[in-house]
């Protein structure tokens, strides 16, 4: 590779950069005094909470600003050429190939009406003079580079015959066609499963051993950068507030802010019980309305009144290899933050009596979707059916005042488990009672007071709340429709409600437009909780939320379940998550459950293999830490004709485990270990027993802030 | 008492933001200009209920007078005053509807009643059509295509020949041929609106269907409703004038502009002018609602921050 420039000047310089945009009435300045290098070889990591400027910046490199958005001061420089006050000819010259771009979703970056190597082709033939022939093998040596099995073929298919990690493969192999000397990588991973997340996170940690590109990798999630990067940037409300190696930002942040996102993660070692989370209180300022002083004193624990006079620079700060904006970061570690003094005091939590009955018993419940053909046959009721089977045979309790959290890729049955739980979805087969009623039948068909104890919490919160109505009216809604309180005391209850969400009675009036996400999700539990229900459904709650709401989200959960005694079921992706928030942890895979069990057994050995790859894909947010590396081969297979016996089996790691592979396609055994650990697999518990744990617990606990 | 002290102040609060929803049209320079058209027609309309120049059913001129100092827009075949013609034919367009039942009247033209006509029934089947989905989805759009399909003047026909020539049958006419538009319109929304979680919130709760479709879905659907009902109400009165024109309209003998014309034609190598006027009045006014619902739908789908 042949870059123009000195070897020694860094490949991205970006200096004391402005970008505003222009908006009715006036310019909002998106971007303030942003500097950073980035060098050849290195992955420079850019994390912040949404609406903080990080795709702004990369926007501003490769000028894709749109139509009012300019960059008013400071220089950028690539590879030692300046880009800023260029015309628009001599910056496509200048930039011409030198940057490529990969963006958060595949899907929507491939053309899906072109066969993916004629759209691969494209990026050579339209850059360079070069035959066809030619294109097409360098194309196919790309694809080897990024570890796509039989290229050939993929070369032949379009966009959406390739699952999801494949399609990013095929994006990030286009990016590197060039050879571009930066590559700028928008939130890569977000929209894929973990699995396959951390399949590509790989990759992109060998491409930086193996081509000389720099890498700007933008993301929120923190464990990623912990896996992939040698540098990493904080932006908080459109400024750099810290940069410095990773290793150095995660032992020893020096801006509050950084230390916040740090410590409102929850670790996968701890639950409830141990601990707490820390989320950052308030939001991010809108950029026309940022603060006075340091742009973060309203929400800092140690804001004193020069932060909010004076607005701090960058400064290396004395002792290590971190450059901060903060005044007062070498004190830092001598203050007790006041907020942690009065959340860390001693938790008690509801005990519930598993000795009762339970309160909701699931067993084989079974849900089959009709699929729909076009053949003639179909039309007159003739010619086989197909079943898409989402669910299959699911069985599980529930005890009262418990948390039972379920996780699973997409598309593993989580979401049509709730539905039918709730109703939405009438069960095809199997038994289920809540409180001792049959509730496998339709919602409709259900008694109101029955209805009333089954409520749900949804996952998008610009969804969650019908935009036409006030909190209020949306929160009393339920309360007039079950008439669990009289008429005149609605107001007041709602406003009870509202202060058991941390919310003012002035919110009263809002309208959901006029709430943040974080509000938002919260109105919707008040919502739920409304009814007074026993039972409540949350699907994906916090996936949507930014780090720091999702801490107050879940310390709202715990806290609501210890006042209400309300039993929870909880679904998401995240496995820290539902370590911290449940007390029994359900796996599924493909509309099985390979796994169901106490929170601490299922984090520990004896896993199912599907759990312990699972748990070995996670992104860790601590560089120090040892993780297995297990990574699953190919994508899950249809759900219309799934494999026979243990779904898991097509693609299990540990099947060689067995001495007859084959008794895989016939049905696994419940395997039941201590505490009603149950494990459907055929290996045995004693092999399982033997497995090494995927992550070194102690060493996490021990890390944590 | 927290709660009374706040629903006073939020009166105010509620003026101020209706306002502030509401200014966005004069942000909007075409819809200006058409709020403008319109607000003349209505002010002519509004003025013609207690004065017009001379009287429009009188024959008191001379035949066929191009426009002088005495008749503005000169006069017809029958020595009627063109411009106070002119004046009250926007009355029965706009702003009253005679019922076939003596001498009475209710407020709201033809053209208004007809389109809320086609606006109920449209966005009633449109949100069953949405909401239900399956068969009932199958029977109201084969229905509704099957209305679409008639040729609209045969359909004009056959319904004043059964009913007979009254407003209210034109009302009707209006109503069945703006119908299956407004409910295309209200299917989609409400097919795009039921996939939000507010609405299986709702269905959590165990809602009543209708209380789903008129109370969750119809308010977040109202916007671009009544946006195309705003140029709906142009294209009725477009369709006044053609039943008019036909000699199949409002009853005589109170003018209305489609009639002025079909009955001027006859003489237009006499008298160009009485074509002209009535012809021009049923255009601006049709480009006057046009452009004032393109001005509204292109604020309201704005970026606003």
């Amino acid at each position: 590779m042949i870059y123009e420039g000195s070897d020694t000047s860094p490949v991205l310089e970006i200096n004391d950069l402005a970008v505003a945009y222009k908006v009715r009435g006036g310019e909002v300045e998106a971007l303030q005094n942003i500097s950073l290098e980035i060098q050849k070889g290195e992955t420079c990591g850019i994390v912040g909470e949404s609406g903080c400027g990080k795709s702004t910046m990369a926007w501003s490199i490769v000028n894709f600003l749109g139509a009012n958005g300019y960059i008013k001061r400071g220089s950028l420089k690539l590879l030692g050429k300046q880009l800023v006050n260029q015309t628009k000819k001599e910056l496509n010259k200048l930039r011409g190939n030198q940057v490529s771009m990969v963006f958060q979703d595949p899907m929507q970056s491939l053309n899906p009406s072109m066969r993916l190597g004629e759209q691969m082709k494209e990026v050579l033939t339209t850059h360079f003079k070069i035959s066809n022939d030619q294109a097409h093998k360098r194309c196919i040596e790309m694809l080897n580079k990024v570890y796509m099995p039989d290229p050939a073929t993929v070369m032949k298919r379009y966009p959406h015959q390739i699952s999801g990690g494949q399609q990013q493969r095929v994006v990030i192999a286009m990016a590197l066609l060039n050879n571009p000397a930066l590559l700028i990588m928008d939130e890569p991973t977000t929209a894929l499963d973990v699995t396959v997340e951390a399949a590509v996170l790989d990759l992109v940690a060998k491409l930086r051993e193996e081509f000389d590109t720099a890498i700007m990798f933008i993301t929120h999630n923190l464990g990623v950068v912990a896996r992939t990067c040698s540098k990493v940037g904080v932006m908080y409300a459109g400024e750099m507030v810290e940069f410095a190696s990773v290793t150095d930002i995660f032992d020893n942040p020096q801006h509050p802010y950084t230390q916040g996102l740090i410590r409102c993660l929850p670790k996968i070692g701890n639950d409830k019980a141990s601990s707490t989370l820390y989320p950052i209180s308030g939001r991010v300022p809108a950029p026309n309305n940022r603060p006075e002083g340091c742009v973060f004193w309203p929400r800092c624990d140690y804001a004193q009144q020069r932060c909010k006079l004076e607005r701090p620079i960058v400064r290396l700060i004395p002792g290590t290899n971190i450059q901060a904006r903060c005044h007062f970061s070498e004190e830092l570690k001598h203050k007790k933050r006041q907020s942690l003094q009065n959340i860390g005091s001693e938790k008690v939590l509801f005990q519930s009596d598993t000795t009762k009955d339970p309160i909701l018993n699931i067993s084989k419940l079974k849900k089959y979707y009709p699929m729909r053909s076009n053949s003639v046959w179909e039309m007159f009721g003739l010619g086989k059916k197909r079943y898409v089977k989402a669910l299959e045979n699911a069985s599980f309790e529930v005890h009262r005042g418990k948390t039972l959290g379920i996780v699973g890729e997409s598309g593993c049955g989580k979401s049509t488990l709730l539905k039918t739980i709730i109703g939405l979805e009438k069960a095809s087969d199997g038994n289920a009672q809540f409180l001792g009623f049959d509730i496998s039948k339709q919602i409709s068909r259900r008694d109101v007071s029955l209805v009333k104890e089954l409520q749900m919490v949804f996952q998008n919160p610009d969804s969650t709340m019908n935009p036409s109505y006030s909190v209020g009216s949306q929160i009393a809604r339920p309360m007039k429709r079950f008439r669990t309180v009289p008429k005149e005391q609605i107001p007041s209850e709602v406003i009870k409600l509202l202060k058991a969400m941390r919310l003012s009675p002035q919110y009263y009036d809002r309208f959901p437009r006029q709430l943040s996400g974080g509000e938002k999700q919260r109105v919707g539990i008040a919502r739920a909780l409304a009814s007074n229900p026993d039972l409540i459904l949350c699907d994906e709650p916090v996936s949507a939320l930014d780090v720091s709401v999702q801490a107050a989200i879940l310390n709202l959960l715990t806290n609501i379940q210890n006042e209400f005694e309300t039993t929870l079921i909880f679904i998401s992706h995240d496995l820290s998550v539902v370590r911290f928030i449940s007390d029994e942890v359900c796996v599924m895979y493909l509309g099985q459950i390979m796994e169901i069990g106490p929170v601490h057994a299922i984090y520990a050995p004896p896993y199912h293999p599907y759990t312990e790859a699972l748990l070995s894909a996670i992104p860790l947010p601590d560089p120090h830490l040892q993780q297995k590396h297990i990574r699953l081969h190919g994508s899950v297979p249809s759900a219309i004709s799934p494999p026979q016996g243990c779904r898991f089996n097509t693609r299990c790691p540990r099947r060689n485990l067995l001495k007859d592979p084959a008794i895989c396609e016939t049905a696994p055994p419940q395997q039941v270990s201590i505490d009603g650990h149950i494990i459907n697999c055929h290996i045995s518990l004693e092999q399982l027993k033997k497995i090494e744990p995927v992550i070194n617990l102690k060493k996490v606990a021990s890390n944590v802030v | 008492m927290e709660l009374q002290v706040n629903n006073q102040s939020t009166f105010k609060v509620r003026m101020k933001k209706a306002w502030k929803t509401y200014s966005v049209v004069f942000n909007s320079r075409i819809a200006v200009i058409g709020m403008l058209l319109i607000g003349f027609w209505i002010t002519a309309a509004v003025v013609s209920l207690f004065w017009t120049p001379y009287s429009p059913t009188a024959f008191d001129f001379i035949q066929n007078l191009p426009p002088n100092s005495i008749n503005w827009l000169g006069t017809d075949h029958l020595g009627r005053d063109i411009l106070s013609r002119l004046m009250s034919g926007t009355q029965v367009v706009l702003l009253k509807t005679r019922l076939p039942w003596g001498d009475f009247w209710i407020p709201g033209g033809v053209a208004i009643w007809g389109v809320l006509g086609s606006l109920t029934f449209g966005t009633l089947l449109g949100l069953n059509a949405g909401y239900r989905r399956g068969v009932a989805d199958h029977v109201i759009m084969q229905f509704l295509d099957a209305l679409i399909a008639f040729p609209r003047i045969v359909l004009y026909l056959v319904i004043i020949a059964s009913l007979g020539q009254s407003d209210l049958a034109v009302i009707f006419a209006i109503t069945l041929t703006g119908a299956p538009g407004v409910a295309r319109l209200a299917r989609g929304l409400t097919l795009d609106i039921q996939t939000r979680d507010y609405i299986r919130a709702a269905e959590t709760r165990a809602e009543n269907i209708w209380f789903i479709m008129f109370f969750e879905i119809l308010p977040n659907a109202k916007g671009p409703l009544l946006v195309d009902c705003m140029l709906r109400v142009g294209y009725a009165i477009f369709m006044i004038g053609t039943l008019g024109f036909l000699g199949i309209g409002l009853p005589p003998p109170a003018p209305d502009w489609g009639s002025m014309i079909n009955e001027a034609r006859k003489y237009i190598f006499l008298n160009q002018f009485a074509v002209l006027w009535p012809a021009f009045a049923i255009a601006s006014l049709v480009i006057g609602l046009n452009l004032f619902a393109d001005g509204i739908r292109e604020e309201m789908t704005r970026f606003q921050k």
